[in-house]
C-alpha cells in the first residue's frame, strides 16, 4: 500500500452547502417543557449542552463508543450523541440535572459519593443515568448477555458489570460503581426479595 | 519553605483529618453534573465554535490548501491555515512542549498524521464541522519511517535515560549458572481520558483567558504565552475540573493554541473540543518499546547479572519511553547494564502516559523474573525476596532507599491472596471450560516531588480557604488539600473550602508523575505554616507552644478563637515548598506487589481476570478513599495494557489506524472484577513533611506482568508481545 | 455532517417515495448513520425519519412464525416473550451486541443495514473501496486482524458487524420490504446481502427508496439455541468470531459471525460428521464451510478459533440439557 496521492477533502464541484432550515422542537427536559428552533443536525447531546446549557451530560466521544452522554429518553437510557433532537419532538428527556441536586441527591448519586464511584467525574453523569436505566431494565426482566435463564432475570453484580459496560471509565472506578449501584438496588428491594423481576416492580427512581 | 532535612514531628502527625477516609468534597457537584469542565463555562458573550482538521498523510508537505468552499459555507467566521496563521513562537521540534512554544499551523510541513492543517470557526458547532470537511488539501507525500523494529541500529542514548553500567555485565551473564535472555515488545498506547482535550479562549483587550483541560496550570500558561507571543502576565488559565489526564494533558495542543489565536482574530470567544477520532494521532501517546532482558543468577537465585535494554522511537526532539529505568533500582546484582536507545520515527508524538517507563518496563523485567524463577524451580515470590536490596544497586550503600517495603508487600500479599494455594505448574487447574492461573509481580514507581505553592486565608467567621493552581484530574486533590489545611489549622474538613486550577493562585506542582498529592500538600503545608505563625503571633503565643485545635489556637489551657483572630478582613498567608537534595541522598520510590488470578478459556483462549490484589507501600496514605481509587484505576489500566490496549500502526501509511474508542479497547466494567488494595503502614521522612510518596502510578506499574505471569500459569504459553490477545495464546497451543 | 433537509414520514409508502431521490436516506435509530455522518462518510442531503411509522409490532404469523416490525428496538426484540421462548438464539445474539443504551435505540431494520467497522472505512483520508470506489483497500496490507476471512474479494475484506443478523441467518429469517412503487418483496438474507466482489460499496440488494418493513421468522425450529461470541474484551466489542447454533442432533444448524461480509452459513457443511463427537464434528463442519477461506496473516487465527468455538458449543450442549 502506498500513501494516497489524491487530495484530502471534498471535490470542489460539490460547492457550497445549502443553508438548512431550522425546525421547531419541543422537548420535556427534566419535567420542564422547552421549545427550541434547531438546525436538524444538532444532536440531542448538543441540544442539552449548547442550547439548554445543561452541561451535566458529557461529550466523551460523540460516536456512541463511551456512554458519557447517556440520558433517559421517555424513561429509557439512550446515547444522546447518536440521535438528533428533531427526531424527539414531544418526548421527555431526563438528564443528570433531573436526577437530583447537591442538596437533594438521588439515592444513586449519594451512593456514588459514599463508595467513591468516580474519580475525574467526567463519565459520572452517564454512569448514573445508565444505572437508573439498568435497574429499571432488570426490574422489567430485560435479559442481558450474562443472564443464565432468559425468563428469569435476576440482579447480580455480574449483571451490572455487563449492563454498564457501555459506560467507559478510564479512571476505572468500576468496582466502586458496582458497589454503589448494588447497595441502592438492595435498599430499594429489601432483604426479603431474591432479586427476581416482579411485574410492575420497576424502580425508575427518576424525579421528574 | 525548603525541605532539605528529613521530616521531624509536625502537625500532620496528629492524623485527625489527614489519613481519614473522607469522601470527595467536590463529590456532590460531580454526581449532579454541576462541576464545570473546560468546555462548559458560559461567558457573557455567545461563543463561536472551532473545529480542527487533521492532516490526511503522515509525512510530507502541503502543496495547496483550498478553503474557499469552507469560507463560503454558512456560519463560517474564520478559516485558519498555515497561510494566514498569526505569528507564533518557534519550536525546533514537532513535539508539543510542556511549557514552551508549541506552534500550530506553523508551516506547510506535515510531521505526523492528523497534525492540525486547518481550523474552522463558525457560529455553531455543526457549521464548523461541516465546513471543515469542505477544505481540500493537496500534499506532496514524503516516505517516512513508521516501524520501530527497522530502526534498532540507529538508536541513540537519550538525555532523559542515561546508561547505567556497573561491573562487567557480559562476563557475569556469560558465567552465570542460570540465565534468561528474553525479548518483549509493547505497543503504542493511548491515554484516552474520558474528557477530550478542550478549550474556551477569550480576550479582553490584550488579556487572554483560557478555560482548558490541563494537568499543570503554570506550564500551559507559559507555553501559550510563548506560542502566542504575549507576556505571561496577560494569560489566565482556568482548569478547575479536568476529566482525566493520564499524561496527555501535561501538554497543550491545537484546541488551546488555535482557539486562542482565532479568538484574538475574531474578537469573540472560541470554544473547541478535539473530536475523539482526532485525539489518538493528533495528541500524545505512549510510544512502543522493544525490550531485551537478560538475567543471570546462581543456582539459588541470587542475581549476578542484570541487563535490560530498551529500544524506542519518537519524532526528533521528543522524550524517550524509558522502559528500563526501574531496573536500575528494583533488584540487587553486582553486574548491571541498563540502556535505552531512541530512534527517530514519523509517527505521532510520544510523551507521558501514566507511569512513563515503569508501566511497560515492568512488563518485561517482571516477566523475566517469572521465567527465571521457573527455570530455577523457586517460588517467584521467594526469588524477588532473595534479590531485595535496601540501597540503590548502582550507587551502593551510600545511597539508601528512603523507605522500601517490597519484601513486606510481597509477604503480606502472598498471605492475603492465598499464594500458597496457587497452581504450581501450567495448566494444572481447570474449572469447567476455564483454566485458572495465578501470577505475581513487584510494583515499583519512582517517587518525584515538585515545588508547589498555595495561599490560605482564614476567613471572617473562622473558616479557611485554600487557593492553589493545583489541579484535580480525579486524583482527589480537592479533598486531600482540604484535609491537610484542616489538620494544620485545627479545623474540620467541612470548615475548609478549596479552590484549584486557576493561574491567579500560587503556582503548583500540578498533577503528573504521581507527584501531585504529596507536592501540592507540601505547598499547602508551607502556606499553613506561615499562617499559623501569623496567628500565633497575633494571639501572643510563642509559636513553639501554639497548638491549633477545635477552631482555636491554644497555649496550654489558654486559647483564642480563630474567628476572633480572623477579624473582619480575614488573615491570609502564602507559602511554597521547595526541595533540597534529599532525592540525591536517598533513592526514593514507591514499592508494592501485585497478585492476580486469571481464567483462560480452554477452547477459545479468552482471558478474564478473576481477582487482583495490590499491596502498596507509598508512605503516608493521605486519604485512603481516594488512594484506593487511584490504585484500582492504575490496576485497571495495567490490566488493559496486558490484555487489550494497542494502537495499531499502519506501517505503510504511518498512522494509528484504530483511532476511536470503539477499536482502541480500554477495559469496560465487565473486564474488571472486584479488586483489593492493602496499604502498608509506612512513613517516608525524606520525601516531604507529609511523609507521603507518589501513589497514582504504582497501581499500573507491575500489574500487567502479574496478569501475564498468571496467563502463563493458566495456559503454559508465554506471550512476550503485548497485549496478550487470544490469538497469541492459540498460536502457542498445538492444534 | 453536511447540511440536510429533514422530514418525518407519515406512512411507509410515503417514506419509500420520499427516499427515491438522490441522496435521500431513511433514519430510524440513527446509531450507525449519525456516527458515519459526523465523520463525513455518509452525506445524505435529505433524511426521512421513519421512527413514527407503525412498524414496531411483533406479531404471530399464520404458520406459527413471527413477524418483527422493522422499528422494533433491539431491546424489545430480545425481551419479547415469544422470542425468548422460541427463538432464543436471537435474544442471545442481540444482547451480545453493542450496549444497553444502543440496543434501546437501534432497530431491527437498522441493525441489518449497519455498515462495516473496518478502520479504513472509518477514516475518509484512507483508501477504501467500500467508501470511495476505486481508491483501493488499505486493509489488505494494513490492519486486517478484525476483518473477514471468507466471502471477501481483492477489493474489500470488511466483515459484517451484526450479531443479530447471524442469529436471523441460522433461523432462516426473511426480510420484508416495500418499494416506492408499492410492491413488496421478501428476501432471504443471502439474497438481501451482496458479497463485495468488485463493488463493495453496494452492500444489499435494496433498491432506491426500498424500505425494510420487517423480518419474518419461520415457525419455531425447536432445538437448543446458542449464541457464542468471542471478542477482545468481555463486553462492548465487535465479534472476532461468533457462532449462532440451533442444536438438534443431526439436523443442527450453524451460522457464523465476524468472519464474512455477511452472516455466514453453509447448510451443506452442517451435515458433516454429524454423528461424530464435538471436536471432530466441529472440525469437519468448519473445514467444509471454510474450505474457501482466504484469511490474511493477521486474521488466519479466526478459522481455528471458529472451530474451537463451535467445538465448545457442541461440547457444552452435548452433556447438558441446553440453555434457552
Amino acid at each position: 500500500m502506498t500513501p494516497p496521492t489524491a487530495p484530502q477533502g471534498a471535490a470542489p464541484s460539490e460547492g457550497p452547502q445549502p443553508v438548512p432550515a431550522t425546525l421547531p422542537v419541543t422537548l420535556t427536559v427534566n419535567g420542564q417543557e422547552r421549545t427550541l428552533e434547531l438546525d436538524p443536525r444538532v444532536s440531542l447531546l448538543d441540544t442539552l449542552r449548547e442550547h439548554l446549557h445543561l452541561t451535566g451530560t458529557k461529550k466523551g466521544c460523540d460516536h456512541g463508543q463511551c456512554g458519557a452522554c447517556t440520558v433517559l429518553l421517555d424513561g429509557q437510557r439512550v446515547l444522546s450523541c447518536l440521535t438528533l433532537a428533531v427526531m424527539h419532538d414531544g418526548q421527555a428527556v431526563t438528564t443528570i440535572e433531573g436526577l437530583g441536586t447537591p442538596d437533594d441527591l438521588h439515592p444513586l448519586q449519594d451512593a456514588f459519593i459514599r463508595h467513591d464511584g468516580y474519580q475525574c467525574g467526567y463519565c459520572t453523569p452517564g454512569q448514573l443515568c445508565s444505572s437508573v436505566g439498568t435497574l429499571d431494565e432488570i426490574a422489567r426482566g430485560v435479559p442481558s448477555h450474562v443472564t443464565a435463564d432468559l425468563d428469569d432475570v435476576r440482579f447480580s453484580a455480574d449483571e451490572l458489570r455487563e449492563r454498564l459496560s457501555g459506560n467507559l471509565c478510564r479512571c476505572a472506578a468500576y468496582p466502586n460503581i458496582i458497589a454503589a449501584v448494588s447497595e441502592v438496588h438492595a435498599s430499594q428491594n429489601g432483604a426479603s426479595q431474591n432479586g427476581t423481576a416482579q411485574p410492575g416492580a420497576a424502580q425508575n427512581g427518576v424525579g421528574q | 519553605m525548603k525541605f532539605d532535612q528529613p521530616a521531624t514531628t509536625n502537625p500532620i502527625d496528629q492524623e485527625r483529618v489527614v489519613t481519614r477516609p473522607h469522601t470527595r468534597i467536590e463529590g456532590p457537584l460531580k454526581v449532579t453534573g454541576q462541576a464545570p469542565y473546560a468546555y462548559e463555562y458560559r461567558l457573557p458573550e455567545a461563543p463561536t465554535y472551532g473545529f480542527v482538521l487533521g492532516a490526511g498523510v503522515a509525512r510530507g508537505r502541503i502543496t495547496a490548501i483550498d478553503t474557499a468552499a469552507a469560507e463560503a459555507a454558512p456560519g463560517v467566521l474564520l478559516v485558519l491555515t498555515h497561510e494566514n496563521m498569526p505569528a507564533q513562537g518557534a519550536s525546533d521540534t514537532p513535539v508539543p512542549q510542556q511549557e514552551d512554544a508549541s506552534p500550530q499551523l506553523a508551516g506547510p510541513e506535515i510531521r505526523h498524521y492528523h497534525q492540525a492543517v486547518a481550523f474552522v470557526v463558525a457560529e455553531t458547532f455543526e457549521q464548523a464541522r461541516a465546513a471543515a470537511h469542505l477544505i481540500r488539501v493537496t500534499y506532496d507525500v514524503t516516505p517516512g519511517q513508521f516501524t520501530l523494529a527497522d530502526t534498532l541500529e540507529e538508536g541513540k542514548e537519550p538525555d532523559d535515560a542515561a546508561d547505567s553500567v556497573v561491573g562487567d555485565f557480559e562476563e557475569a551473564f556469560g558465567a552465570a549458572a542460570v540465565t534468561v535472555d528474553l525479548t518483549y515488545t509493547t505497543p503504542d498506547q493511548s491515554q484516552a481520558p474520558m474528557e477530550p482535550h478542550a478549550t474556551i479562549a477569550h480576550w479582553e483587550g490584550e488579556e487572554l483567558t483560557v478555560h482548558t483541560a490541563h494537568q499543570v496550570v503554570h506550564w500551559v500558561k507559559r507555553g501559550l504565552a510563548m506560542t502566542l507571543k504575549v507576556p505571561q502576565k496577560n494569560v489566565r488559565v482556568i482548569s478547575a475540573y479536568v476529566g482525566g489526564g493520564f499524561g496527555t494533558k501535561l501538554l497543550f495542543f491545537s484546541d488551546a493554541v488555535l482557539s486562542a489565536a482565532a479568538a484574538r482574530v475574531l474578537g469573540r470567544p472560541v470554544k473547541t473540543a478535539l473530536q475523539r477520532p482526532l485525539i489518538f494521532n493528533n495528541t500524545s501517546h505512549r510510544a512502543a518499546t522493544i525490550q531485551r532482558v537478560r538475567l543471570g543468577a546462581d543456582h539459588a537465585g541470587n542475581l549476578s547479572a542484570v541487563g535490560h535494554d530498551t529500544w524506542t522511537g519518537n519524532l526528533p526532539g521528543g522524550d524517550s519511553e524509558p522502559a528500563c529505568e526501574q531496573t536500575k533500582y528494583l533488584y540487587a546484582g553486582p553486574n548491571r547494564q541498563i540502556r535505552t536507545r531512541q530512534s527517530e520515527l514519523d509517527l505521532p508524538p510520544g510523551a507521558s502516559m501514566r507511569a512513563p517507563g515503569e508501566a511497560v518496563g515492568m512488563l518485561a523485567i517482571e516477566g523475566a523474573m517469572d521465567e527465571l524463577a521457573e527455570k530455577l524451580g523457586v517460588d517467584p515470590v521467594e526469588l524477588r525476596l532473595m534479590n531485595d536490596v535496601q540501597f540503590d544497586p548502582e550507587k551502593g550503600p551510600k545511597r539508601p532507599f528512603s523507605s522500601r517495603k517490597l519484601a513486606q508487600a510481597l509477604r503480606t500479599g502472598a498471605r492475603a491472596f492465598g499464594w500458597d494455594g496457587r497452581p504450581r505448574t501450567p495448566r494444572e487447574r481447570q474449572e469447567g471450560e476455564w483454566l485458572i492461573g495465578y501470577g505475581v509481580a513487584s510494583a515499583f514507581r519512582t517517587n518525584l516531588v515538585k515545588p508547589s505553592g498555595a495561599t490560605v486565608r482564614l476567613e471572617p467567621g473562622g473558616t479557611l480557604t485554600v487557593e492553589t493552581q493545583m489541579t484535580d484530574i480525579g486524583t482527589g486533590s480537592y479533598t486531600i488539600l482540604g484535609q491537610v489545611a484542616a489538620e494544620m489549622l485545627g479545623l474540620t474538613l467541612e470548615q475548609v473550602q478549596v479552590r484549584l486550577g486557576d493561574s491567579e493562585y500560587p503556582a503548583s506542582s500540578g498533577s503528573g508523575g504521581s507527584w501531585g498529592a504529596n507536592s501540592a500538600s507540601a505547598g499547602v503545608y508551607a502556606a499553613c505554616d506561615a499562617l499559623r505563625r501569623d496567628l500565633a503571633k497575633q494571639a501572643g503565643y510563642p509559636y513553639a507552644d501554639a497548638v491549633f485545635r477545635s477552631g482555636k489556637v491554644w497555649q496550654g489551657a489558654e486559647c483564642t478563637e480563630l474567628s476572633e483572630l480572623a477579624g473582619k478582613e480575614g488573615v491570609s498567608a502564602t507559602g511554597s515548598m521547595t526541595y533540597g537534595d534529599l532525592d540525591e541522598q536517598f533513592a526514593q520510590a514507591g514499592f508494592g506487589a501485585h497478585f492476580v488470578e486469571v481464567r483462560v478459556n480452554a477452547h477459545t483462549a479468552e482471558i478474564r481476570v478473576n481477582r487482583a490484589l495490590s499491596v502498596v507501600g507509598a508512605g503516608r496514605i493521605l486519604n485512603p478513599v481516594t488512594a484506593r481509587s487511584q490504585c484500582l484505576g492504575g490496576m485497571t489500566m495495567g490490566i488493559g495494557s496486558a490484555l487489550m490496549e494497542e494502537l495499531h500502526v499502519d506501517h505503510d501509511l504511518g498512522l494509528f489506524v484504530n483511532h476511536d474508542l470503539g477499536e482502541y479497547h480500554v477495559p469496560v466494567h465487565a473486564d474488571i472484577p472486584d479488586m483489593d488494595v492493602i496499604f502498608l503502614d509506612e512513613l517516608d521522612d525524606a520525601s516531604s513533611p507529609l511523609r507521603a510518596k507518589g501513589l497514582g502510578e504504582l497501581g499500573i506499574s507491575g500489574v500487567g506482568a502479574a496478569v501475564a505471569n498468571a496467563v502463563y500459569n493458566a495456559t503454559g504459553v508465554r506471550v512476550r508481545d503485548f497485549p496478550i490477545t487470544l490469538d497469541k495464546i492459540l498460536a502457542g497451543w498445538d492444534d | 455532517m453536511r447540511a440536510f433537509t429533514y422530514e418525518r414520514a407519515a406512512t411507509p409508502q410515503a417514506a419509500a417515495g420520499a427516499t427515491l431521490a438522490e441522496g435521500a436516506k431513511f433514519i430510524a435509530g440513527g446509531t450507525n448513520l449519525l456516527d458515519l455522518m459526523k465523520l463525513d462518510i455518509e452525506r445524505p442531503a435529505h433524511l426521512v425519519d421513519i421512527n413514527r411509522l407503525e412498524l414496531n409490532a411483533v406479531t404471530d404469523t399464520a404458520d406459527g412464525g413471527l413477524h418483527v416490525g422493522a422499528l422494533v428496538t433491539n431491546t424489545d426484540l430480545a425481551s419479547h416473550p415469544r422470542v425468548r421462548a422460541d427463538y432464543a438464539v436471537l435474544s442471545r445474539a442481540i444482547v451480545a451486541g453493542a450496549s444497553g443504551q444502543i440496543r434501546n435505540k437501534a432497530t431491527t431494520g437498522g441493525n441489518l443495514l449497519q455498515r462495516a467497522r473496518c478502520p479504513y472505512f472509518y477514516d475518509t483520508n484512507l483508501p477504501c473501496n467500500k467508501r470511495e470506489p476505486g481508491s483501493g483497500c488499505a486493509a489488505l496490507t494494513g490492519l486486517s486482524r478484525p476483518l473477514a476471512v471468507i466471502g471477501t474479494s481483492d477489493a474489500c475484506i470488511a466483515q459484517h458487524p451484526s450479531d443479530m443478523a447471524v442469529a436471523l441467518r441460522v433461523l432462516d429469517a426473511t426480510v420484508n420490504t416495500l418499494k416506492a412503487d408499492g410492491t413488496e418483496r421478501t428476501l432471504a438474507l443471502d439474497d438481501f446481502y451482496r458479497l463485495p466482489g468488485d463493488t463493495p460499496h453496494l452492500e444489499t440488494t435494496l433498491e432506491a427508496g426500498e424500505l425494510i418493513t420487517g423480518v419474518t421468522l419461520p415457525p419455531p425450529p425447536g432445538g437448543t439455541h446458542v449464541y457464542r461470541k468471542v471478542r477482545d474484551r468481555a463486553s462492548y466489542a465487535f465479534a472476532l468470531v461468533s457462532v449462532a447454533a440451533i442444536l438438534n442432533g443431526r439436523e443442527s444448524r450453524f451460522a457464523f459471525g465476524g468472519v464474512a461480509p455477511r452472516p455466514w452459513r453453509d447448510p451443506a457443511a452442517e451435515k458433516a460428521a454429524a454423528d461424530a463427537g464435538p471436536v471432530a464434528r466441529a472440525r469437519a463442519v468448519i473445514d467444509a464451510a471454510f474450505a474457501d477461506a482466504r484469511p490474511t496473516e493477521q486474521n488466519a487465527f479466526k478459522v481455528p478459533l471458529l472451530r474451537r468455538t463451535l467445538s465448545a458449543v457442541l461440547e457444552e450442549h452435548s452433556t447438558t440439557g441446553g440453555q434457552k
